[in-house]
């Protein structure tokens, strides 16, 4: 029996009148803001929504594929960003011509050796320890080796921090910092993903905006590893730089590596959408009972996909990070690099590949825009405010102007839910027969 | 003028009809079973009539007045309860809080009616402090017909009530319906035991894929041989 | 014995105060994750709201405390849980019930939440700034220092007007919920909804009235915890991300849907928060002989720095998730 095909009968082919709508206008738009911001400016912007596109791709398949709701995207943003900071990042001779390396190997082997020994006692009742002696045994060892680990890692990352400053990067090509990005979020996404995806989905949006928060604050505090709030920068390019080639051209080449990336996903995940793989993804998303009633095992397709997705946001929030040059954790913000892309997937189609590219670069043409704008009306309403009442505005304008965007981002968020639920260009569910 | 008077009564879930054309009137005083196998549209036709179901076509009458597709708090205020077969009480919430819950649109009957129940259930009235959801099978079953009665209806409907009763708890549970009924209570109930149903009522409706096939009093269903062989297992 | 005292400083007065505002929070949360089946991610907003509107009716009226010998906040408080109230019905008005009546499913109404999130921050910050700014503003914040009658102790405890006003008015507060849910008959309604909404519906109780009274409940506690957080410390209009965490996680380790579970659950969190970060290595001090050196030498023994205090609520999280995902009083909505 072919189900493929009886899927690709069942829709009869029509021209996409709607895809090609959006995407010409989402092109003039473009065209538009290259004739007034000039090409260095509308390339960078192109590059970001490009590498927003690759982030929105992994929300999409988690959000749209599966119903799973990751509110933590800054999370994984942030880990990639970190992992193409330190692979690509020149090496820094002052600590790696110390003894520190080693002194900080050493703490990692506690780490290690204490984790191995915390795990040893949760099995001690196959020895014929009761179990609640075991649980007690546990427990306490886990705390005493924890307070010992930590204090070894305190010491040593303390004579880093004042010594050498910080560890540095590798010096690796930058891609191999984005694929162990990638793979880092992705990690991370298999441990939230076990704990939370056999339970009520609202956990898992908890539990994701929570380890967002605590990676974020662990970036912005652990100076050793990331200069915390000094910001670590320049980071190198995978192409070459603008001091190589000039602006337009070295953002141009970069976005051809970003576009590729971008093909290559896009041709993968269809690939997947339509395998088997896909159908029952949806299968489960759609109907979780009868899915498990036909004896599929749904925890385990569920992580597998939330995994993928952390992986794209790993890869993507590399990129970005790799692009910009520049890695700052204080930088990482939700409403820049989660809800931004939640209103990226909403808003394009939650489960259609192309509708998530469009809501990408759409979504991000007018939240750049939207910042002078905002501005400039602020100003306005400043103007008018001083000259008619003699008012005299706070001084923070700026900021405030700022936060006008939050409410908007906020306002889309609540008016797509309700009108547009499917997104401007929805997922095609094709039925047999 | 009938107490309920449901006339070709089509309705269903999501575009499909269930019930085909079902027509059923009891009068005030009386006991209405219906009866039918599995997939009959028995439990949907109580549904319907409690507004929990859409009725495409077709009209529904309690005491003359059309009620179709009216939601469920303006039924119970008009004189209607309903027992649901499954999750009929609030567990966490003790029996008497559980009886004060019937009487939400009717302040007023609580201290009245509470002894009513009480006296037409006297297990409830030790368990009155105990949480509903402790309780056995039996007594959350008059837990909620206490819970609808509280609102004085008129007219009861209870969906299955003896279902997962042992035989013990069911005889008590018909004879507790016929006690109601005799304070002058109509009731409309679905039963799977068919014959000790019928057995207790005035009026017998045997429901098969959404229509009537038999409609006659509770004693002349028995008495009939072909619904006998057909729906009461021989 | 000054070890005691900083013990019970660092750990017994702030876990308490912590702990306060967490529980105010977590009834809230699992008070509407009862009734409307979804966890509610604008709740640390309509906090700061709250908050914002006391420091709004404090810089309009600072001398309304006067007549009664408290801070003026306290005085307006009452005022700023009725507009919080106001506001927490008209967003459900506006947003979160056009959603139910489509029949979403919640993961749907969670991302709606977050929307309305947004939307408070943007205006709370648009118009109040990004700094923080005290309460006080025209009172004197009272710190009452209590010297214990014992010898060779020399530092006092030491606690706040508005730790105390805290306390008082968390009792208060989940003396009056408890009465409400068991002896009003809205109360008693909403505990029914709770349990079982079909049948609610069957009943004859007005579902659309129980949404009302649970969003007025919810906004009034999350201005009063709002309010009083911002009292003890300052208004922060940045707070409901670091809020949230702690605040879900005391409601799931009280099993969601559970009142009384999520009260518990919020001081277990917030003690949790401040043994986590209390450096034990002052409480060895007295024992310094007859420890080995290398513990005693360490001058901080604290599990964690008090910059991923945020770190605790999500562990604890884990291990209930892992361990309990019903929490320890077993929820209602699973």
């Amino acid at each position: 029996m072919d189900t493929k095909r009886a899927d690709t009968v069942a829709t009869p082919r029509r021209f996409p009148l709607r895809e090609v709508i959006l995407f010409a206008a989402v092109l003039v738009a473009v065209l538009g803001v290259y004739a007034a911001m000039g090409p260095a400016y509308s390339t960078r912007m192109l590059v970001e929504a490009a590498c927003y596109a690759i982030l929105a791709l992994g929300l999409t398949i988690q959000w749209g594929y599966a119903g799973q709701f990751n509110a933590g995207v800054m999370g994984f943003v942030a880990l990639g960003g970190f992992c193409a900071m330190l692979f690509s990042f020149p090496v820094n001779p002052d600590f790696w011509e110390s003894e520190l390396p080693g002194e900080l190997g050493l703490a990692l082997f506690y780490m290690v050796a204490a984790v191995l020994v915390v795990v040893g006692a949760t099995r001690l009742d196959r020895l014929g320890v009761p179990k609640k002696l075991r649980t007690v045994i546990a427990i306490v060892l886990g705390v005493v080796l924890y307070l010992v680990v930590v204090n070894a890692f305190r010491g040593v990352t303390d004579q880093i921090e004042s010594r050498a400053g910080f560890i540095g990067g590798l010096g690796l090509p930058v891609g191999v910092g984005w694929i162990v990005g990638g793979a880092l979020a992705g990690g991370v996404g298999y441990f939230i993903g076990r704990v939370c995806l056999g339970l009520r989905s609202d956990y898992l949006a908890i539990a994701t905006l929570g380890i967002a928060e605590i990676i974020k604050a662990f970036f912005k505090n652990s100076d050793w590893l990331t200069r915390g709030t000094a910001t670590v920068s320049p980071l190198p390019w995978p192409v070459p730089g603008p001091a190589e080639v000039g602006f337009t051209l070295a953002r141009a080449l970069y976005f051809s590596v970003t576009a590729v990336m971008i093909a290559v996903i896009f041709f993968l995940l269809s690939r997947a959408y339509h395998a088997p793989w896909g159908r029952m993804i949806r299968a489960i998303r759609d109907n979780e009972i009868s899915a498990a009633a036909m004896g599929k095992d749904i925890n385990k397709r569920r992580l597998e996909i939330f995994v993928l997705g952390c992986i794209l946001m790993g890869i993507g929030g590399a990129a970005l990070a790799s692009f910009n040059s520049m890695f700052d954790p204080q930088g990482y913000l939700p409403l820049n690099h989660t809800f931004l892309v939640l209103v990226m997937v909403i808003l394009g189609g939650p489960g259609n590949n192309l509708g998530t590219i469009f809501g990408a670069v759409a979504v991000y043409i007018i939240w750049i825009m939207s910042g002078p704008l905002a501005l400039f009306l602020m100003e306005l309403v400043v103007t008018f405010g001083e000259g008619a009442f003699g008012w005299e505005a706070p001084t923070n304008m700026d900021s405030r102007a700022l936060q006008a965007r939050v409410f908007v981002i906020g306002l889309l968020i609540t008016l797509v839910l309700r009108y547009a639920p499917k997104g401007l260009l929805p997922e095609k569910v094709r039925h047999h027969g | 003028m009938p107490l309920l008077d449901a006339r070709d009564v089509h309705g269903g879930y999501g575009g499909m009809n269930i019930l085909n054309g079902v027509d059923m009137a009891i009068e005030a005083d009386e006991i209405g079973v219906i009866v039918g196998p599995n997939g009959a549209g028995k439990s949907t036709m109580l549904k319907a009539i409690f507004g929990l179901l859409h009725v495409n076509q077709g009209e529904i009458l309690l005491r003359g007045e059309p009620i179709h597709n009216l939601p469920p708090n303006k039924l119970v205020q008009k004189g209607m309860g309903f027992v649901p077969q499954e999750k009929n009480v609030f567990p966490s919430l003790t029996v008497k809080e559980n009886l004060e819950m019937g009487a939400f649109l009717k302040p007023g009957n609580v201290k009245r009616m509470l002894d009513r129940i009480y006296n037409f259930f006297p297990p409830l009235y030790d368990k009155r402090h105990q949480p509903a959801g402790e309780l056995s099978g039996g007594q959350r079953q008059m837990v909620a017909m206490g819970r609808a009665l509280m609102a004085e209806p008129s007219l009861l409907l209870l969906d299955e009530p003896t279902a997962g009763l042992s035989p013990l708890y069911m005889n008590e549970i018909f004879e507790q319906v016929k006690l109601v009924n005799s304070a002058g209570v109509g009731i409309l109930m679905v039963e799977q035991n068919a014959k000790q149903a019928l057995a207790i009522a005035d009026r017998g409706f045997v429901l098969a894929a959404g229509q009537n096939r038999f409609t006659d009093t509770g004693a002349a269903l028995l008495a009939d041989p072909e619904v006998a062989k057909s729906f009461l297992g021989g | 014995m000054n070890e005691l005292v900083f013990f019970i400083n660092n750990v017994v007065i702030a876990g308490s105060v912590s702990g306060s505002i967490y529980a105010i929070g977590a009834v809230g949360v699992t008070l509407i994750f009862s009734i409307m089946r979804f966890a509610h991610f604008a709740h640390g907003d309509m906090m700061t709201f709250g908050a914002f509107m006391v420091l709004l009716l404090t810089t309009a009226f600072p001398g309304a405390g006067a007549a009664f010998g408290v801070p003026a906040a306290l005085v307006l408080l009452p005022l700023a849980m009725v507009l919080t109230a106001l506001l927490a019905v008209s967003i459900d008005k506006a947003f979160y019930k056009p959603l139910r009546a489509h029949g979403v499913k919640p993961i749907v109404m969670v991302i709606g939440s977050l929307g309305v999130t947004l939307m408070l921050q943007g205006l709370i910050r648009l118009f109040a700034g990004t700094s923080g700014q005290s309460l006080y503003v025209d009172d004197r914040k009272e710190i009452f220092r209590l010297a214990l009658p014992f010898e060779g102790v020399r530092a006092p405890v030491v606690i706040t007007e508005p730790q105390l006003y805290l306390f008082v008015i968390t009792l208060l507060a989940v003396v009056g919920l408890h009465l409400f849910l068991n002896r009003s008959r809205l109360g008693k309604a909403m505990r029914a909804m709770s349990d079982n909404p079909d049948l609610a519906q069957a009943s004859g109780i007005n579902t659309n009235t129980i949404v009302a009274v649970t969003w007025v409940i919810a906004g009034g506690l999350a201005a009063i915890a709002g309010t009083l957080l911002s009292l003890d410390v300052t208004f922060k209009p940045d707070l409901s991300f670091f809020l949230l965490l702690p605040i879900f996680a005391a409601a799931i380790v009280g099993g969601v849907g559970h009142p009384y579970g999520a009260v518990a659950g919020g001081f277990v969190v917030g003690f949790a928060e401040t043994l986590a970060v209390f450096n034990w290595s002052v409480m060895l001090r007295p024992f310094r002989d007859s420890l080995p050196e290398w513990l005693t030498q360490s001058g901080n023994l604290a599990f964690v720095g008090t910059e991923y205090k945020i770190v605790v609520p999500f562990f604890i999280l884990v291990v209930i998730l892992v361990w309990r995902p019903t929490g320890i009083f077993k929820g209602k909505v699973i």
